[in-house]
C-alpha cells in the first residue's frame, strides 16, 4: 500500500524548492523599503566602555537611528534571560542586549544602527567612537582556573557553576579497585556554523498594534514569549514565524538573542520593517561556540579491562555569560558512561567564565566530549592490559537482558537517565563486520608497504534523545481532500517536511502528496518547546501520530454513520474510507470533511453536500453533538516521561603519510540504532552531516584565540570546516531497537553522527603512530610536534610493536 | 561584511581605462575577477574611492602560445589557462599549478594575472611566474613596459607598480630543453591555499645527468623566492640522483613563518618532502621527453 510509507526511504520533499533556490529564508524576507540594522561591537575581549560618541554617524545619509544601551527601556534593558536555570548554577550571569558599560567578549554588542539599507548602516557603524578602558583578558580554561584575573569582578574564581552527581562513593572504590590510571586530556573549541547566520526580520502593524517576526530561530513559540514579555506586549499581538532556516545545528536554540528583541524594538519605534541578517564575522565573533573542556580522569579497573570505578573532574569552558544555564556540563556528565556498567560513578563539571563567545549547545551538546573521555579511558585500559579495544568495550557494555538500565544519573530534563531499550552487544558484532576490525594488523602492513601508517579505533555511545517536555502536533483534513499538518518545533534543513508527512500518511491512510507540513510558525501551532536534543521525530513525531490517530477516530465515526456501518468495520486506504472486504462501499476522507462541518451556506459544490437541505441528520439532535466539534481535525501532545536513548557505534580507520604527516580518514563505519526509523535516507543524511562535523571536529576546526581574545580564524578562510572532498564514504548498518516509551517505538537522530568522530578519529591516529592522543583536534603540523618529540608518551602498545614513530 | 562607497567605471578600452586611473588617482584599483579584492572590500581591510573594471576591455583574454613561451591576457580566467592545450606544452607548469589555485567556482572567476597583480606569496601563479623566470607588460598613460618578475614582486600583496597601471599580459617562458617539471602541495583541504607548496625544474644534460635544478616555493616567503639546487645533484645521472639531498638544501635555505596552521618547522619540513617528491616525478618527465 503506498500510504504506508513508516520506514520507506521516501525522498525528501523538500529538496527541490531548497535547492533550486526556491526557499525563503531568513534575508529573502523584506523589500528595499526594509530598513537594516548593523552593528558596533567590542573590539576588545574585555573592557569598560567610557565613552559613546555617535555625532559622526548622524552625517551619514541615509541613518534612521542609533541605539545604545541608554535607549533601552524597561524588561529590555535588564540583562539577557537565563534561560534554563539549575540550583547548581550559582553564579550565572548574561550580558544586556546592547553593552552596558562593560564588554566582555570580542563581538559583544555595543551599539545598534538602522539604516536604509545594510551598507549605509555599516558605513554609519564605522564613524561610531566607542572609547574603551581595556581590563585583563582571561583566555582558556587554565587562565580561568588559575583566576588571576575575573571575566566578571564579583566572580572572584570565574566559577559559574560546579556541577555534581555521583552514584557511590568514588573514592574507597578507587582503594579497593585491583589497578588505577589517571590522565588529563583536552578538546579544543568549534562551533555550529550553519551555512546561514542569525537574521532577524520585523513588521510593526501601528494600526492594529501587532507585531510580526521571522526569525532564524530553533524555538519560534519561545522566541516569541520571550519578545512579548521583553516589550511589553500582549502574547496575542506578536507572531513569530521561522521561515526555512539554513541549518542551526544548536546555536538558533539559544533566545532571545539580542538582535531578535532589539530588531523588534525598532521595527516599533520607527513603525516600519527592520531587517537584520548576521554576517559570517559577525557569526564567529558574536553567536556561540562549544567543546572546549579539559578533563582529568581516574579509572579503577580489574585485570579483565572491567571498569570498578571511575572519578571525573572536568573544566568546561562557558565563555562569557550562561544564557543556557549548564545543560552543556549535564550533557557531558551524564552521557560520558555511555553503554557501560560504571559500578561507582563521579563526576564534577566545572563550569568557568572566559572572556570569549558564549558556549551553548553544538550537536552533540556535551556528548562528544562525554564520549572522548569514556573511550579513550577504555583505549587506554586496553593498552596497559595489552587487551583489544575492543574485548575491553565488550566486558563493560550493558547487556540486553538489563534494560530498562538505570545510570542512577539526574539528565538534562531533571529526569532519570534509565536507559529504556538497546542491544549494545549487538551494535559490537556489526561494527567490528563493517569496519573489518579483525583485518587491522593486515591492512597496517599494507598500508606499511606502500609508506604510510594505519591506525583504527572505535568509540560507542549512547544518546538521550527526545527529552520533554512536550510537543504537539495539528491535522486537518480539508474538503478539497488536502491534509493539513502542523506542529510548533522548528525545521533548519532535518528533513521534518517529507518524516512528517510520511507518518501522517501511514496513521491516517492518505497519499503523501495531499499532505502539507508547517513546522515552526506560531500563528499555525502556538505551543512548542523548541527544535534540539534530536527530538523532532520523537516529539513532534509522535504527537503527530496522536493527532492523526484522533482524526482518523473521527472520520471513522462520521464515515461508519454515513455508510450505515460499525466503526470498527472501516479502514481508510488511499484517502477513501472502506468497508473492509466490501469493494465499493465507501467514501471519500475529503467527502467525510465535508460532512463534518455542518454549514447553511454553500459557497461551492462540495460544500452543498454539507448544508442544511442536503443532509438526512435527524431533526432532534443538534448538527454538531454535544462534545464534539466541526471540522475533521485534531490536536494532541506527546510528553514523555523520560528521554529515550538512542545508541551507536564508530569506527574510523586513518592512514598517514609519515613525511608531511598528513592524516587521511580513509574508512569510516557506523552501525546507528535509533529505533524504530521513519525514513532510512533521511536517518542516514543525519549520519552523514554528523559524521562531517564530527571529523571536522577531529582534524579541523578550531577556535584559534590568542591570549587577547582575538579570534584570528573568524572567516570560512582560516576556520577549516572540511569541505566534502575532506569528508570520508561513511558505511552505514542499522540495529532498530524500539523505544517502549513512546507511541511509534522512535528515539533520536539528529545528533548521533557527530559524537564519537573525536574519540574514534583520536584512537585511530594513535593507533597509527603510537603516541598519546590527549588532545583534540589534531592537526599535521602538531602531529609532527608529537611524533618528532622525544618525551611524548609512546603507548604501551607501541612499544611491544615495532616500526612506527617518526623520522625527523 | 558589505563595502564603503567607492565609485565604480566599467571603461570599454584600455586607453579610456588608463584614464579614468589617472583621474581618480591614489584611491583607484583595477579589478578584475574581483576573487581578492572584493572580499577584502566586504571586510572593509581595503576601501578603494573607485573601482575601475577591466572586464570589457576588448583583447585582453587570450591565451598566445608560440615556441618561446606563453602570454597569458590579463582577463584570461584561471579556469581557461587549466583547460588550455597549447600553453600546457609549451609550458606544463602552467595547467599543473593552476589546477591547485582555489576551487572551480573561483577558477572560473578569478584572473591568473590578477593573481600576480595581487602578489600573494600564498598563490600559486606568483611563484610560477618566477620559477619559469616570467614577466609581466604593464600598460600606463606613457606607454608599455616589461617588467621581470624579480622587480615586479616587492612585498606581500605589494608591486612595484604605483600609480595608473594596468597589467595587460603575464608571460610565462617556455620550458628548456631536456627539463622536466613538476609541482605539488600541502593544503589543508583541497582547494585552500597551500600550507606549503613547490614547482620545480629539473634540467639535464645530453646525457641525462643533472644540469640545473630550480624550485619555487608556495607560502614560504614574503615574496616569490627561486632557489638554485643544482649544487646538492649536479652532475649525477637523472634516474638515480639525490634527491633527498637537494631536499635537505633547499630546507636551509628557506625562511618560512608561522601561523595558525602550521609552524615554521613543518612548513621548512614540507619544503624538504616536496622538493624531493616533485624532482623526482619532473627529472623522470625529462627523461622521458628526451627518449
Ligand atoms: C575561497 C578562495 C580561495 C582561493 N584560493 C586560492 C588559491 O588556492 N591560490 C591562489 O593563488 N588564489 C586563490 N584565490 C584567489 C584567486 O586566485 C583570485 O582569482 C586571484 O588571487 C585574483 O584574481 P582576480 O582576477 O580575482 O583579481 P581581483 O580580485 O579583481 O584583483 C586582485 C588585486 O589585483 C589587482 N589587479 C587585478 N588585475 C589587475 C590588472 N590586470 N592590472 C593591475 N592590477 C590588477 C586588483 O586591483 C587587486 O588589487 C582564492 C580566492 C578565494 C575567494
Amino acid at each position: 500500500m503506498t500510504t504506508k510509507l513508516f520506514g520507506e526511504p521516501v525522498r525528501r520533499r523538500e529538496d527541490a524548492r531548497l535547492i533550486i533556490g526556491k526557499g525563503r529564508y531568513l534575508d529573502d524576507i523584506g523589500t528595499t523599503a526594509t530598513l537594516a540594522a548593523a552593528f558596533v561591537r567590542s573590539p576588545h575581549a574585555h573592557a569598560r566602555i567610557v565613552d559613546i560618541d555617535a555625532e559622526a554617524a548622524l552625517d551619514v545619509e541615509g541613518i534612521v537611528a542609533i541605539y545604545t544601551y541608554e535607549d533601552l527601556t524597561g524588561a529590555l534593558a535588564e540583562p539577557l534571560p537565563v534561560l534554563i536555570p539549575h540550583p547548581q548554577l550559582t553564579a550565572p550571569r548574561t550580558g544586556y542586549p546592547l553593552a552596558n558599560g562593560e564588554v566582555n567578549h570580542v563581538g559583544e554588542p555595543i551599539v545598534m544602527v538602522v539604516a536604509t539599507d545594510r551598507y549605509i548602516a555599516e558605513d554609519a557603524c564605522d564613524r561610531i567612537l566607542v572609547t574603551y578602558e581595556e581590563l585583563p583578558v582571561v583566555v582558556g580554561v587554565d587562565a580561568a582556573r588559575e583566576a588571576a584575573h575575573a571575566v566578571h569582578e564579583e566572580i572572584p574564581d570565574n566559577v559559574a557553576a560546579r556541577h555534581h552527581q555521583e552514584t557511590g562513593d568514588v573514592e574507597p572504590a578507587l582503594a579497593a579497585s585491583k589497578n588505577t590510571l589517571s590522565f588529563t586530556q583536552y578538546i579544543e573549541r568549534s562551533a555550529c556554523t550553519p551555512m546561514e547566520g542569525k537574521g532577524v526580520h520585523a513588521r510593526w502593524d501601528a494600526d492594529d498594534s501587532s507585531l510580526r517576526v521571522y526569525t532564524s530561530t530553533q524555538a519560534s513559540t519561545s522566541v516569541r514569549a520571550a519578545i512579548a514579555a521583553k516589550l511589553d506586549l500582549s502574547l496575542d499581538k506578536v507572531e513569530v514565524i521561522a521561515p526555512d532556516v539554513g541549518g542551526g545545528f544548536g546555536v538558533k536554540i539559544v533566545h532571545p538573542w539580542p538582535e531578535e528583541l532589539l530588531v523588534p524594538m525598532a521595527a516599533i519605534a520607527l513603525g516600519t520593517e527592520v531587517k537584520w541578517a548576521e554576517d559570517r564575522r559577525e557569526h564567529f565573533i558574536s553567536s556561540a561556540h562549544e567543546r572546549q573542556q579539559k578533563q582529568e580522569i581516574t579509572v579503577g579497573y580489574d585485570d579483565e579491562g572491567r571498569i570498578t570505578a571511575l572519578d571525573v573532574h572536568i573544566w568546561h569552558d562557558n565563555g562569557a555569560y550562561t544564557p543556557y544555564g549548564i545543560i552543556v556540563p549535564i550533557v557531558t556528565a551524564t552521557q560520558l558512561v555511555g553503554p557501560y556498567v560504571i559500578p561507582t560513578y563521579r563526576v564534577i563539571v566545572e563550569s568557568v567564565y572566559t572572556n570569549t563567545v558564549i558556549v551553548t549547545p553544538y550537536r552533540g551538546a556535551g556528548r562528544p566530549q562525554g564520549c572522548y573521555a569514556m573511550e579513550r579511558t577504555l583505549d587506554r585500559i586496553a593498552d596497559v592490559l595489552d587487551l583489544d579495544r575492543a574485548v575491553v568495550r565488550e566486558r563493560n557494555l550493558i547487556q540486553p537482558d538489563q534494560f530498562p538500565y538505570d545510570q542512577h544519573l539526574t539528565f538534562q530534563d531533571g529526569r532519570p537517565v534509565i536507559y529504556d531499550s538497546g542491544d549494545y552487544p549487538g551494535l559490537m558484532v556489526k561494527l567490528k563486520d563493517l569496519v573489518g576490525w579483525s583485518e587491522a594488523s593486515r591492512l597496517r602492513d599494507d598500508a606499511a608497504a606502500r609508506g604510510k601508517l594505519l591506525g583504527i579505533g572505535m568509540a560507542l555511545y549512547v544518546e538521550g534523545t527526545g527529552p520533554g517536555p512536550y510537543e504537539g502536533g495539528h491535522v486537518q483534513v480539508l474538503g478539497s481532500g488536502k491534509v493539513l499538518v502542523s506542529t510548533g518545533l522548528t525545521s533548519q534543513g532535518q528533513g521534518h517536511e517529507t518524516s512528517f508527512a510520511q507518518i501522517v500518511a501511514s496513521e491516517l491512510g492518505v497519499p503523501i502528496e495531499d499532505i502539507e507540513v508547517t513546522t515552526g510558525d506560531t500563528r499555525r501551532f502556538p505551543y512548542a518547546v523548541g527544535t534540539f536534543a534530536s527530538r523532532a521525530a520523537v516529539m513532534s513525531g509522535n504527537a503527530i501520530a496522536l493527532a492523526a490517530r484522533g482524526v482518523k477516530e473521527k472520520a471513522l465515526r462520521i464515515a461508519a454513520d454515513v455508510l450505515e456501518v460499525d466503526p470498527g468495520d472501516l479502514e481508510i486506504d488511499e484517502g477513501l474510507v472502506q468497508v473492509k472486504g466490501t469493494p465499493g462501499a465507501s467514501i471519500p476522507l475529503r467527502t467525510v470533511a465535508v460532512l463534518s462541518n455542518p454549514l447553511r451556506y454553500a459557497f461551492d459544490e462540495a460544500a452543498k453536500q454539507a448544508t442544511q437541505f442536503a443532509t438526512t441528520s435527524s431533526d432532534d439532535k443538534p448538527p454538531v453533538a454535544e462534545g464534539d466539534a466541526p471540522g475533521l481535525e485534531h490536536r494532541d501532545y506527546y510528553s514523555p516521561i523520560r528521554s529515550t536513548f538512542a545508541s551507536g557505534a564508530h569506527a574510523a580507520i586513518v592512514e598517514i603519510d609519515q613525511t608531511t604527516w598528513e592524516i587521511d580518514v580513509v574508512k569510516y563505519a557506523v552501525v546507528h540504532d535509533c529505533g524504530n526509523v521513519v525514513n532510512p535516507m533521511i536517518v542516514e543524511g543525519q549520519v552523514h552531516g554528523g559524521v562531517a562535523q564530527g571529523v571536522g571536529g577531529a582534524l579541523y576546526e578550531r577556535m584559534a584565540y590568542d591570549s587577547d581574545g582575538q579570534l584570528q580564524n573568524a572567516s570560512f578562510m582560516d576556520f577549516l570546516m572540511p569541505y566534502a572532498s575532506e569528508v570520508p564514504d561513511v558505511v552505514i548498518d542499522h540495529q532498530e531497537t524500539p523505544s517502549p516509551l513512546n507511541p511509534l517505538g522512535i528515539k533520536g537522530a539528529g545528533e548521533a553522527g557527530v559524537i564519537p568522530g573525536t574519540a574514534a578519529i583520536a584512537s585511530a591516529i594513535e593507533d597509527a603512530v603510537g603516541r598519546r592522543i590527549a588532545s583534540m583536534p589534531i592537526s599535521p603540523t602538531e602531529l609532527y610536534d608529537l611524533v618528532r618529540d622525544d618525551t611524548s608518551e609512546k603507548t604501551a602498545t607501541a612499544l611491544r610493536r615495532v616500526g612506527t614513530g617518526a623520522s625527523k | 561584511m558589505k563595502p564603503a562607497p567607492f565609485r565604480y567605471a566599467d571603461p570599454g578600452t584600455l586607453d579610456e581605462a588608463l584614464e579614468v586611473l589617472s583621474a581618480e588617482g591614489e584611491g583607484a584599483k583595477v579589478l578584475a575577477g574581483g576573487q581578492s579584492l572584493l572580499p577584502l572590500l566586504s571586510m572593509r581591510l581595503a576601501a578603494p574611492a573607485t573601482l575601475v573594471d577591466i572586464n570589457r576591455v576588448p583583447g585582453l583574454d587570450t591565451v598566445e602560445a608560440t615556441g618561446d613561451g606563453v602570454r597569458v591576457g590579463a582577463l584570461v580566467r584561471h579556469a581557461h589557462l587549466l583547460h588550455d592545450a597549447a600553453a600546457a606544452r609549451i609550458q606544463p607548469l602552467l595547467a599543473r599549478a593552476t589546477a591547485n589555485v582555489a576551487h572551480p567556482a573561483i577558477r572560473n572567476r578569478g584572473t591568473t594575472v590578477g593573481s600576480i597583480a595581487h602578489a600573494d606569496p600564498s598563490g600559486e601563479m606568483t611563484s610560477v611566474l618566477a620559477l619559469t623566470d616570467g614577466s609581466v607588460s604593464v600598460a600606463t598613460p606613457g606607454g608599455v613596459e616589461t617588467i621581470a618578475w624579480r622587480d615586479f614582486f616587492v612585498g606581500p600583496l605589494e608591486t612595484s607598480i604605483h600609480g595608473p597601471a594596468v597589467v595587460t599580459s603575464a608571460y610565462f617562458p617556455a620550458l628548456p630543453a631536456r627539463s622536466g617539471t613538476a609541482f605539488s602541495e600541502v593544503a589543508r583541504r583541497k582547494g585552500d591555499y597551500a600550507v606549503c607548496g613547490a614547482g620545480v625544474v629539473v634540467t639535464l644534460d645530453e646525457d641525462r645527468r643533472v644540469a640545473a635544478v630550480r624550485a619555487a616555493y608556495i607560502s614560504v616567503g614574503l615574496t616569490p623566492e627561486v632557489h638554485d639546487l643544482t649544487d646538492a645533484v649536479a652532475g649525477q645521472p637523472a634516474e638515480k640522483a639525490d634527491w633527498a639531498a637537494a631536499g635537505s638544501l633547499a630546507r636551509t635555505l628557506v625562511d618560512p613563518d608561522t601561523d595558525i596552521h602550521a609552524s615554521a618547522d613543518y612548513r621548512r619540513l614540507l619544503v624538504g618532502v616536496l622538493t624531493e617528491r616533485t624532482l623526482a616525478s619532473a627529472a623522470a618527465e625529462a627523461v622521458g621527453g628526451m627518449e
